[in-house]
C-alpha cells in the first residue's frame, strides 16, 4: 500500500509553511500556487481519494488505480492540448470528433496491415491537419473559435461516419495495441504517454518563447501584439497542438479498443474542458497551468471510477458528476473572492 | 422663460474636494449654476472638470464640501441626484446599437400594458414626444440605433436625459464626435433648453463653441477653480491664459549634449483618412514633443510610425534604413519602441509577474533557440528593477498589484530591454505620482543622453515643455506648428492646439 502512495504524485502536496521560516520568494511562490487554483482541486482530489479508499474497498488496489490512470490518459491528453487553447482565451470543441477521426485513420491503416509506426504517425498527422484547419479560420480569418470548432465537431464526425460506414471497424490485428493495453515496468503505456505529453507540454509552456507568448496573448492580446508577438502565428499553432493531442489520444483509445467506433470520442471535449476548468485555468485566458489540468482530469476519473465501484447507476453518475463539477467551481470562486483583487 | 442676469441658482458646489487613491483631482471648488444659463467648464485634460460634473450627478461622492441641487443638499448617489433634477450625457454614449430608437429611449423605464407585457404603442408615442421635444423629430423611432449617425445617437441621449425634465443638464464634450453642421443643430437645442429655464453645464475644448453658447465660463486647472467669468470678459485669450501658466520646476533635467544625426525620419505618413500626411525628423539625443488636444490624432500618428495601425502611404526610416511595414514586430526590428497610451489595456499583462512583463518585448534576448532561460529572465528583471527603481516585494509580484507609477516603470523597462534606437512615449506619466514622474523624466533624459531619438506625447503642458527640446503641435491629424526653445510656451502650444494662431505665430 505504501509504495502505491509513493507512486501517486497527487498525494504528495506541499505543506504550507509559516511565513517566518521560509525565504520571501518561496512564500510568494506558494501564494501564486494557491491563487492559481491548483490548491483547491488538489485538496479536493486528496479528500476524494481518501473517501473512496474508505468506502469502496477495491478502489485502493494496485490494479484499480492503474486502471484509473489508463482510463484517464485519453481525456487528460486532449485536455493538455485544450489547456494551450484556453490559455489564449480560445476554445476547441472539435477534439472529441478529431479523436474519433484519428482513431479511425489508425484502425483503417492497421486493417491494411500498415506497420504500427505508420498508423501512429498518420493519426497524429491527421490530428495536426484538423487543428491547422481550425487554426487558419481562427487566427488568419479571425472567426470566433467557438463557432469554427463547433462546425469542425460536426463535419469531422460526419467524415468518421462516412469513413466507417456507420459501423464498428474491427481489424484482424492491431499491431500498436500495446500502446493502449500494455504495461512497461508495471505501468500502463498509455499513462507513460500521458506523462510524456504533460512533461513536454509543461516545458513548452514554461520554458519556451512560444509558451510565454501563449500566456501573454491570453493575458492581454493587445499588449502582446504591441510587444511584437506574432499573435496570429501563436494562435494557429495552439490549435495545431490541440489537434496533435487529439491524434495521440485517438491512437491510445483505438489501441485499447482494437477497433474504431463511429461515435468514438463524442463528448470528450466537454470532459476535457471540465478538467481544465477544475484545474484552475481561466476561460478568459492568461491564467492556469497544465499541472492543474492533470489534477482536474484525475479528479473526474477518480470520481467516476469510484461511483462505478460503488455500483452507482450510470444515469445517476451523470447527475452527481455535473453537480460535483458545479460545486467545485463554485467553491473555488468563493475562495478566490476573499483574496485581494486588483 | 427668458434669461435674466440674476436668475435663480439651481445647483452649486461649495468647497468640494475629491481624491482618488491619494491623488487629489478636485480641490476646494465652489461654483454656482443658474437656471436659464449655459455654464461652460474649461480647462486642460485632467483639470478636474469631469469630476465636478460626476460629483453633481452622484457618480462620485465628494470627500469634503457641500453640493446642493434645487434646495436638496447632497451628497447624492446617481438615483437621488436624478430625483433632485440632474441629468448627465456622458462623453461615451450609452446606446445599445442593436435596439431601435424607441427601445433605446425607453431603456430602464419600459412601459407595460395591463397584462404586464411591453406596451409597444406607448413606448413609440413616448419616444416620438421625447425626440420632438429636443427638435429631433426627424429621427425614425423604428430604426435600429446602429443605422444612425453618432450625431443622432447624441440627440437620442439628450432626448433621454431631457425627458426627465431635469433642472440641471450636464453635457460632457457633446460635440467631440460631431461634424460642424451637427454641432450647429446641437447648439440650437441647447439654447432652446436654456431658454426654457434649464441650467446647462457644458464641457468643451472648442473655443468657437464657448463663444457661441456660453453665458458663463469657469476655468479649472490642476483640480482648482481659477476663475468664473461672464462671457463678456471670457475671451479665448483670457481663457487659455487661465488654463495654463504653471511654473516649470526642477523636475526636469536636460543635461544633454547637442543633438546628433537624424535617426527617425517620417515622410508623408498617412492612414488615408484622419491622419497626415505628416513629415517629422527626430535626431539622436533629442527629445521631441507632440502637443495637442485629445482627439487631435497624436496617438494615431505614433501608432502609424510603429506599425500598430496600417499606413496607406508614406515612409518611416531609422538611421536611413526603411522596412516593409508589416506590424509592430518589423518596427521593433528596425529599432523602434512604443510605450502605448494605456498601460493597462495596451501595455501590460496585469495578471503576470513583473519579470514576465519586463522580458515580453525581448524574449529572444533571454532565450536560446526558442528556449527561455529562467536565470536570464531573473537577471534581466532584477537589473531593470534596480535601474528603474521599481518598488515591489519581489520580481514574481503580479504587475496589476503595483501602483500606477511602478506599473509605468515596468512598461518602460520592457521597452528599454528591447534596446531601441527610437523611443516613443505616449502619455508616459498619466496617473503616476510625482515621485515616479520625476524618476521617469530622469530615465527619458538618460535615454536621450545615450543617443536615442525620443518622441513624447503629453497632454500635460509643463511636462511636454519641460521634457522636450522642441514641440510639434498637432491639430485635426496634422502637425500645425513647430515650436523650438525660444517660442516654447504653454500659451503658444494651446493657441496652436485650439487653432487660434494668427499669422504672427509660427
Amino acid at each position: 500500500m505504501t509504495d502505491i502512495r509513493d507512486r501517486d504524485p497527487m498525494t504528495i502536496t506541499p505543506t504550507p509553511q509559516l511565513a517566518g521560516s521560509v525565504p520571501e520568494e518561496k512564500v510568494r511562490r506558494w501564494a501564486t500556487v494557491s491563487r492559481s487554483g491548483i490548491f483547491g482541486v488538489t485538496a479536493a482530489l486528496i479528500v476524494l481519494i481518501a473517501v473512496m479508499a474508505f468506502i469502496a474497498p477495491y478502489f485502493w488496489s494496485v490494479n484499480n488505480l492503474l486502471e484509473v490512470v489508463r482510463q484517464v490518459s485519453a481525456i487528460a491528453i486532449i485536455a493538455a492540448g485544450g489547456t494551450f487553447v484556453i490559455l489564449t482565451s480560445g476554445i476547441d470543441l472539435s477534439v472529441g470528433s478529431a479523436l474519433g477521426l484519428t482513431a479511425m485513420v489508425a484502425i483503417v491503416l492497421a486493417n491494411a496491415n500498415a506497420p504500427a509506426i505508420v498508423c501512429v504517425l498518420a493519426a497524429i498527422l491527421v490530428g495536426a491537419v484538423v487543428g491547422a484547419i481550425n487554426g487558419v479560420f481562427i487566427a488568419r480569418f479571425a472567426l470566433p473559435a467557438f463557432i469554427v470548432t463547433l462546425a469542425a465537431l460536426t463535419y469531422i464526425r460526419g467524415f468518421v461516419y462516412v469513413g466507417t460506414g456507420g459501423t464498428t471497424l474491427v481489424p484482424k490485428s492491431v499491431d500498436y495495441a500495446w500502446i493502449g493495453q500494455g504495461n512497461l515496468f508495471g505501468i500502463p503505456v498509455a499513462a507513460i504517454v500521458m506523462v510524456i505529453v504533460y512533461v513536454v507540454g509543461w516545458f513548452v509552456l514554461e520554458r519556451t518563447v512560444f509558451g510565454r507568448q501563449v500566456y501573454a496573448i491570453g493575458g492581454n492580446a493587445q499588449a502582446a501584439r504591441l510587444s511584437g508577438i506574432p499573435v496570429r502565428r501563436v494562435l494557429f499553432f495552439v490549435y495545431v497542438i490541440s489537434g496533435i493531442c487529439a491524434g495521440i489520444a485517438g491512437v491510445i483509445v483505438s489501441a485499447r479498443l482494437e477497433s474504431a467506433v463511429p461515435d468514438l470520442g463524442s463528448g470528450y471535449e466537454l470532459n476535457a474542458i471540465a478538467a481544465i476548468v477544475l484545474g484552475g485555468t481561466s476561460l478568459i485566458g492568461g491564467r492556469g497551468s497544465l499541472i492543474g489540468t492533470l489534477v482536474g482530469a484525475l479528479f473526474i476519473a477518480v470520481l467516476s471510477n469510484g461511483m462505478t465501484l460503488l455500483n452507482v447507476q450510470s444515469f445517476y453518475q451523470q447527475i452527481i458528476m455535473g453537480a460535483v463539477i458545479l460545486a467545485a467551481v463554485f467553491i473555488d470562486r468563493i475562495r478566490r473572492r476573499k483574496e485581494p483583487q486588483h | 422663460m427668458t434669461t435674466t442676469p440674476d436668475s435663480r441658482i439651481v445647483a452649486s458646489v461649495k468647497g468640494v474636494t475629491k481624491s482618488f487613491g491619494g491623488t487629489t483631482v478636485v480641490t476646494d471648488v465652489s461654483i454656482d449654476f443658474r437656471a436659464g444659463e449655459v455654464h461652460v467648464l474649461a480647462g486642460e485634460n485632467g483639470a478636474g472638470k469631469s469630476t465636478v460634473t460626476k460629483l453633481l450627478s452622484g457618480i462620485h461622492q465628494p470627500d469634503g464640501g457641500i453640493i446642493t441641487v434645487d434646495g436638496h443638499t447632497g451628497p447624492f448617489d446617481v438615483k437621488s441626484a436624478r430625483e433632485a433634477g440632474v441629468a448627465i450625457v456622458h462623453q461615451e454614449l450609452l446606446i445599445a446599437p442593436n435596439l431601435t430608437v424607441a427601445d433605446n429611449l425607453a431603456m430602464g423605464r419600459e412601459y407595460r400594458n395591463a397584462a404586464r407585457g411591453l406596451d409597444r404603442k406607448s413606448t413609440r408615442e413616448r419616444a416620438r414626444e421625447q425626440l420632438a421635444y429636443v427638435g429631433a423629430g426627424h429621427i425614425p423611432i423604428g430604426a435600429r440605433a446602429e443605422e444612425l449617425s453618432i450625431a443622432e445617437h447624441q440627440l437620442i441621449e439628450i432626448a433621454r436625459a431631457v425627458s426627465m425634465r431635469p433642472k440641471v443638464l450636464i453635457l460632457d464634450e457633446p460635440t467631440s464626435a460631431l461634424a460642424s453642421q451637427e454641432t450647429d443643430t446641437l447648439l440650437r437645442i441647447v439654447r432652446e433648453l436654456r431658454d426654457a429655464g434649464t441650467a446647462i453645464i457644458y464641457i468643451t475644448h472648442r473655443m468657437e463653441e464657448i463663444e457661441a453658447i456660453a453665458d458663463t465660463v469657469s476655468v479649472m486647472r490642476d483640480g482648482k477653480l481659477i476663475e468664473t467669468m461672464p462671457i463678456a470678459v471670457a475671451t479665448p485669450d483670457a481663457i487659455v491664459q487661465r488654463m495654463v501658466g504653471r511654473q516649470i520646476d526642477s523636475l526636469y533635467t536636460t543635461d544633454r549634449p547637442a543633438a546628433g544625426e537624424v535617426v527617425l525620419s517620417v515622410r508623408g505618413l498617412t492612414d488615408g483618412a484622419a491622419i497626415g500626411p505628416i513629415d517629422l525628423d527626430v535626431r539622436a539625443g533629442e527629445v521631441v514633443g507632440i502637443g495637442g488636444l485629445i482627439g487631435s490624432g497624436r496617438s494615431e500618428f505614433v501608432r502609424l510610425i510603429f506599425g500598430a495601425d496600417t499606413a496607406t502611404a508614406g515612409t518611416v526610416t531609422v538611421d536611413g534604413k526603411s522596412w516593409r511595414a508589416t506590424g509592430p514586430a518589423a518596427a521593433m526590428r528596425a529599432g523602434i519602441a512604443l510605450l502605448p497610451e494605456s498601460r493597462k489595456t495596451q501595455g501590460l499583462v496585469l495578471d503576470q509577474a513583473i519579470s514576465a512583463n519586463v522580458v515580453l518585448a525581448s524574449l529572444p534576448g533571454v532565450s536560446r533557440v526558442g528556449f527561455v532561460s529562467p536565470s536570464s529572465v531573473r537577471k534581466v528583471a532584477a537589473a531593470a528593477k534596480k535601474q528603474l527603481n521599481i518598488r515591489s516585494s519581489s520580481l514574481s509580484q503580479e504587475v496589476g498589484t503595483l501602483s500606477g507609477g511602478n506599473q509605468q516603470k515596468v512598461l518602460l523597462a520592457k521597452w528599454l530591454q528591447s534596446k531601441p534606437r527610437v523611443l516613443i512615449l505616449d502619455e508616459p506619466t498619466r496617473g503616476v505620482d510625482v515621485g515616479a514622474k520625476s524618476d521617469i523624466y530622469q530615465i527619458i533624459n538618460d535615454c536621450a543622453k545615450t543617443g536615442m531619438a525620443v518622441l513624447v506625447i503629453s497632454s500635460e503642458l509643463p511636462e511636454l515643455i519641460g521634457l522636450s527640446d522642441r514641440v510639434h503641435v498637432m491639430r485635426e491629424g496634422h502637425l500645425v506648428a513647430e515650436l523650438d526653445a525660444e517660442g516654447l510656451t504653454e500659451e503658444a502650444v494651446m493657441t496652436h492646439a485650439f487653432g487660434l494662431a494668427g499669422a504672427t505665430n509660427s
